[in-house]
This record gives structure tokens, C-alpha cells and sequence, in this order.
């Protein structure tokens, strides 16, 4: 091996790196010390939902953009409808609000434990999956199954399903969940704290490599609560924005080399996600979660990317929590039925459909960060233009200002087989989800 | 018992993945599975890929060249071949693509310039390479996906149902969508998910294609009681039927 590192040459090509959803590659070459390309490149086909969505009605969106993505198919819906109302003036009753909230508590839920336990914990015990760690760490791979569960259980509840979630439309639900189901969904709920309690002693003993870098971090803020559903959006805790005016904080830019948008906030890279979520709102956590992530060793600021699976870690436990809270304030007082119930489209004989025309953006928070979706509606209630915005899309320019940070700081220490398993985990980090990013014009052809 | 375990393969191309995701989601029923057949490839949730495989799973609609490509030479390998999810058996709503002309649509998004030479109009599996087995739905239904996996270790052939969903939906005694002034395209949709949509309150939207013959075999009691014809209701919306076979099937064969 090179020791001198002004001399190293590596080349390193992932192909289609695993453990992620969607399919990418990361490319770096150095020669003769010196970096000469470091890119993490997507490579999923270009779908074109933008263009799939012009000219269909806005109450087929939320149906046709959950398939964007099989893994935040619950944030998609809800962005896809926040959108929808703000653009044809709909507005959801609290109860409405109230369970849309426990549904995407429990997608943060669902997903963050399917990347800290399958994506994640393997780097860190040195296997190549959780297949063997079905027989080495039986009991807690087990507890993983039934934390998952519980997000499953709670998305058949609340839409029917997870993937791809029922009966979450606009203005309300088509179906008001089963009183026993949520009694039973609560007791899951009380029933996990010890397994959270379980994962954040588990996770206190693995050992996640340092690296430093201050990124910007952007995210939905809310002086009410630490924000998923609803905010303003946060830029390095400096500047609030309406979503409605995302385009004037966050700017889009194709450039000619490069099918994949350049999205940048202040003329740079920036990182959004669990960790931008804490380094912003940390403060709106319960004493609980604060708690646990000084723990775990998680203080605000922290500019450690690889601690993202650890504020992941803390915001389950919170979403817990905040769940908890909804379903006894449900159980108590119930669900303004006619208030919320509705139908998916307006009756057959409002057909054709009439709308108010307007242009809408919803923003939320889902697993990877922050998401929005743009509708511009006509009086037909059909999409006439649509622009959606993928956390891990903004991500990936911060993974790739990461990547030439990280390459000098290791090239002497790391052979290339390490520096590789190093810059996987570097991605793995953020979680990302690039069948999302490369739902149109995010894609980069090798 | 001593026959080797056969080698399951999944492979995604384009599409959302969640089809995979509700195979993971299996859980006990995944690990049942797992007894009887070894998973050699599941990029979502594995590091490590066998080269070897005897079934292969096929997830999402191919969309490029290099999807085409791909997918030919993983279909070389396999002894059987299964479609997985609404993309792979028909093409899903990446056919939506297609209602417009392709180079149209790189003009709406980049301009004049052309990053994605690559792209092609959708593909259902099946319109490159032979399928054995199909198991319908956006997303797939997981029981069906079990039982599909039953017949293809036993050698023998999985039907899917012939009938609407509105049979299904009747046997769970939902309140018919066209009774709450809904348009549903449970009347020509394939059954096979227990009414899913219609559970939730919702409609049905075709995800799992339509039946054969929908001229013949159609719920033609609620298409006679609001005055509706097959091609009348497939028109009001058709986010799943837009592929070369379902449109074939009410009369629709040019794509444009």
C-alpha cells in the first residue's frame, strides 16, 4: 500500500451501491495524490412525472405522486395534497390535520428503523446485510421486524396501507379508522418504548467514524412543535420562508453537462433530513428525545454527516412520543366524522369537474427531508404545471461536497477496499432514496 | 428434502420499489419463505448478489435502453420468470409517458438540450421478454404474491382471476362507489386484491389491468344501472390502462 499519499492513485466505481433505495453509483478517481473526480451519480431512468402529471385532474395526484416513491409514499400523498388544497382553496378540518400527523410520524417511524437496522447497523458490525445477523444477533434483529411492524400496522390503520396509502385524499379521508384498530395500535405504541429503550443502548455502543464538515442545513420550522406536517421553511436557522415561495430561498438550475439539477440554497450545497431537522429544531424536542440524543452523543450543532442515523435514532423515539399523545387525545375525544370523511374525487354529477384555479406548494417533512411538491391548477381541477422537489435530490450535492472533504482526510490511512466501505457509508448516511430524485430531471446517465 | 434449496432473484427497474418493500414487509410469512427458497439478490436490503439463480423476480417497467439491455441479460440467466407489481405486468403509470410523444416532453423539461438520450417509451416486462407468472397491483397484494410464489416451487400455473373486483367487493360488502357517486373501474378491473381500494373508501383505478374480455365479462349490472359503457368509464380516468395490451382490450389500440 502507498503510504504517501501525494503519490496514491485510486479509483474507485461503485456500481449501483446497495443498501439504498434506487439505483447510484459513486465515482472517484484520485491520481497521483491528486482528486481529480468524486461524484455519486444516479443512474434510474428518467420517469417524468412532472410531465405525467401535467394535464391530469388534482384529484388523481396524490394517487399517481405516492408512486414516485414505495418507501416515503405517505409524505408524497401528504405533500401532493397540501399542494392540491392550497391550490384549489381546501382547507382540512384539525381532526384531519391531527391523523395526517400520526401518519407521517409513523413513516419517519417506518423508515428510520428500516435504515438504522438494515441499511446502517451492518457496516457497522462488518457484515454485508442483516441476512447473517438473523442468526448472530437473533433477539435484535427481531425487535427491528417488530418496530416495522408497528409502522405497518399503524399505515393499515390510519390509510389502508403503508405503500401507497388509501384513503388520505384531499379535504379529509375516505375512511375513518376502526376505534378498536387505533385502541390496538395504542398499545403497540405504549408496548415499543421498550424497544426504543433497547435500540438507543444499542446504538450507544456502536461506533459511527468522525468527520467533520459544517454544511447548510435547511428545514421545516414551526414555533409550535418540531415540525414534520406543517412550518416555515428554516434556513440555517437565519431566515424563514413561506413554502408557497420556495423558489426565492431555494434556487434550481440545470446546467448543460448534466441532466441532474443543481439545487442549492445561498449559491451552495446544503444538507437536509434527521440531522438538518435537529441541528435546527432541536429545542421544540420533548425532554425525552433531548435526552436521549445527549446520550447518544448528538448536541446541536453537529456537523458529523455520519450522525444522521443518530438523530434518525432520537426522532424515532420522538415521533413515538408525539404518536402516543395524538392517539390518546383520538381515543378520548374521537374523530369528527362528518367533518372528515369525503369522497376521492366530487360526485359524478359535478362532473365536469369545476375548481378555483391557483397554484399551490406543500411542503413536509418526510424521512430524507424536506419535500415539495408545486401544482398550478386551472377551473377544470386539472394540473396545467407540477415541479417537485426530492430531499435526497438536495442532498446529493452535499453528499458529493462531503465525498472531497472525506477523500483527503482518509487517503493515507484507508486502502482503497476501506476507503471504499468509508464513502459507501458516507451515502448510506444520508438515506437516500434515489428511485424519489430521479422522479424526472434529477439524473445523471454514466 | 435433499434437493438443493431453488435461488430466488429479484431485480427493480424503473419504478418506486414499494412492490419490494411490501415483499420485505412479508416479515414472518418473508422468513417462511426463506426456509423453502434462497434469496440470492435484494439490492434494497443486501450487500452481496449470487450470480446463480433459478426464479427471477422482475420489479418496475423498463424505460431506457439500458433498461432493455439489462433486462435481457437477466432473463438469460432464469429458468422462470415472474413480473412483480402493476409496472412490470403492464407497465403501471409510467404508461402515462406515453399518452404524449416522448421528444415533446424532453422539450417541456430541458429545453433543447437532450440529457437523457436513453429514454424510450415504457415497457411492460412482457414486451421483451417471455413471462411466466404475473402478480398484479400497485402495489402488489401479498397474499397473491405468496401464492404466486406456492405455484412457481410447485411447477404449476397461478390464475389470475377472471373476474372483476367487484365481486370481491361485494363478498366484503362495501358500499358500491357508483351508490356514493364515484366513478370506479372496479366493473373491468382484474380482481385478485380483495377489493383493496374500495375497502378504504376509495375507487377502484385499474392497477391490476383490465380483465380480458371486459366487453363480455364486465360488472355489467352497474354499467346498465348509470347508463356507463366500458370505454365511457375507462375514459373519466385510466391512470393504469394505458399500456399496448390494456388498451388493445377496449378498443384503443394506437397509443397516440
Amino acid at each position: 500500500m502507498e503510504k504517501n499519499p501525494k503519490n496514491k492513485t485510486v479509483k474507485i466505481n461503485v456500481h449501483y451501491l446497495t443498501r439504498v433505495e434506487g439505483h447510484g453509483d459513486i465515482t472517484v478517481d484520485v491520481k497521483a495524490g491528486e482528486l481529480k473526480e468524486c461524484k455519486f451519480k444516479v443512474i434510474e431512468s428518467a420517469r417524468f412525472f412532472e410531465t405525467m402529471l401535467r394535464s391530469r385532474s388534482v384529484y388523481e395526484a396524490q394517487h399517481l405522486t405516492s408512486r414516485i416513491c414505495g418507501i416515503c409514499a405517505c409524505g408524497h400523498s401528504l405533500a401532493s395534497i397540501k399542494a392540491s388544497e392550497r391550490a384549489i382553496g381546501v382547507a382540512p378540518h384539525e381532526d384531519t390535520v391531527m391523523l395526517r400527523k400520526l401518519l407521517l410520524h409513523s413513516e419517519q417511524m417506518d423508515s428510520h428503523v428500516l435504515h438504522a437496522y438494515v441499511l446502517v447497523a451492518p457496516d457497522l458490525l462488518g457484515v454485508k446485510s442483516i441476512m447473517p445477523l438473523i442468526k448472530t444477533h437473533k433477539p435484535v434483529i427481531e425487535m427491528a421486524f417488530r418496530m416495522k411492524k408497528l409502522s405497518d400496522f399503524a399505515g393499515e390503520v390510519l390509510a389502508g396501507r403503508h405503500v401507497h396509502p388509501i384513503s388520505f385524499a384531499i379535504g379529509g379521508l375516505t375512511k375513518i379508522p376502526d376505534a378498536a384498530l387505533l385502541k390496538k395500535l395504542y398499545q403497540m405504541m405504549l408496548d415499543a418504548r421498550g424497544d426504543f429503550e433497547e435500540t438507543v443502548a444499542l446504538f450507544k455502543k456502536l461506533k459511527l467514524p468522525n468527520f467533520e464538515r459544517k454544511a447548510q442545513y435547511v428545514a421545516l420550522s414551526s414555533d409550535s412543535e418540531y415540525a414534520f406536517y406543517d412550518g416555515k421553511i428554516n434556513i440555517n436557522g437565519q431566515s424563514l420562508a413561506d413554502p408557497q415561495d420556495y423558489l426565492s430561498v431555494i434556487k434550481e438550475e440545470v446546467r448543460d453537462y448534466s441532466s441532474a439539477k443543481f439545487v442549492s440554497v445561498n449559491n451552495a450545497p446544503y444538507m437536509v433530513g434527521a440531522l438538518a431537522r435537529f441541528n435546527l429544531n432541536g429545542d421544540k424536542l420533548d425532554k425525552k428525545s433531548r435526552q436521549v440524543a445527549e446520550h447518544l452523543g448528538l448536541k446541536r450543532p453537529c456537523y458529523n454527516t455520519f450522525m444522521n442515523t443518530i438523530a434518525q435514532v432520537v426522532e424515532w423515539g420522538y415521533c413515538l412520543e408525539r404518536s402516543i399523545l395524538i392517539l390518546e387525545r383520538i381515543l378520548k375525544s374521537g374523530i369528527n366524522k362528518e367533518k372528515v370523511l369525503v369522497t376521492t374525487y366530487p360526485k359524478m354529477d359535478k362532473w365536469p369537474i369545476k375548481t378555483k384555479a391557483g397554484r399551490g406548494v406543500g411542503a413536509v417533512e418526510v424521512p430524507r427531508g424536506i419535500l415539495f411538491h408545486d401544482y398550478t391548477v386551472d377551473e377544470g381541477g386539472i394540473v396545467t404545471n407540477a415541479n417537485c422537489i426530492i430531499p435526497t435530490n438536495q442532498n446529493i450535492n452535499n453528499l458529493e461536497a462531503d465525498m472531497r472533504k472525506i477523500v483527503p482526510e482518509i487517503i493515507a490511512s484507508q486502502d482503497q477496499a476501506e476507503m471504499t466501505l468509508t464513502l459507501e457509508m458516507l451515502a448510506r448516511a444520508y438515506d437516500p432514496c434515489i428511485s424519489c430524485s430521479a422522479h424526472m430531471l434529477d439524473v445523471k446517465f454514466v | 428434502m435433499s434437493k438443493p434449496k431453488p435461488k430466488v432473484a429479484f431485480f427493480e427497474f424503473t419504478d418506486c420499489e414499494g412492490c419490494q418493500l411490501q415483499v420485505a414487509n412479508l416479515g414472518a410469512s418473508l422468513l417462511e419463505l426463506a426456509k423453502v427458497v434462497d434469496i440470492v439478490n435484494f439490492r434494497e436490503i443486501m450487500s452481496e448478489a449470487g450470480e446463480e439463480y433459478d426464479v427471477l423476480v422482475v420489479e418496475g417497467s423498463v424505460a431506457s435502453k439500458h433498461d432493455e439491455e439489462r433486462l435481457k441479460k437477466i432473463a438469460s440467466k432464469a429458468k422462470v420468470i415472474v413480473a412483480m407489481g402493476a409496472c412490470a405486468t403492464i407497465g403501471g403509470v409510467n404508461n402515462l409517458k406515453n399518452l404524449k410523444p416522448l421528444a415533446e416532453q424532453k422539450k417541456a423539461v430541458y429545453g433543447s438540450v437532450d440529457p437523457v438520450p436513453d429514454a424510450i417509451e415504457t415497457k411492460s416486462i412482457d414486451e421483451v421478454v417471455h413471462v411466466d407468472y404475473y402478480v398484479h397491483g400497485c402495489p402488489i397484494y401479498g397474499p397473491e404474491f405468496l401464492k404466486v410464489m406456492e405455484c412457481v416451487l410447485l411447477g404449476k400455473p397461478y390464475n389470475v382471476p377472471q373476474y372483476p373486483v367487484c365481486v370481491e367487493c361485494k363478498q366484503n360488502e362495501n358500499v358500491c362507489a357508483y351508490e356514493k357517486g364515484q366513478f370506479c373501474l372496479g366493473p373491468v378491473t382484474k380482481a385478485g386484491c380483495n377489493s383493496w381500494l374500495p375497502n378504504y373508501g376509495s375507487v377502484c383505478v385499474g392497477c391490476r389491468g383490465l380483465i380480458d374480455n371486459p366487453a363480455a365479462d364486465a360488472q355489467k349490472d352497474i354499467l346498465q344501472k348509470y347508463g356507463l359503457t366500458v370505454e365511457g368509464i375507462l375514459d373519466k380516468f385510466t391512470l393504469y390502462c394505458n399500456g399496448k395490451k390494456e388498451r388493445a382490450k377496449y378498443g384503443k389500440e394506437s397509443q397516440k
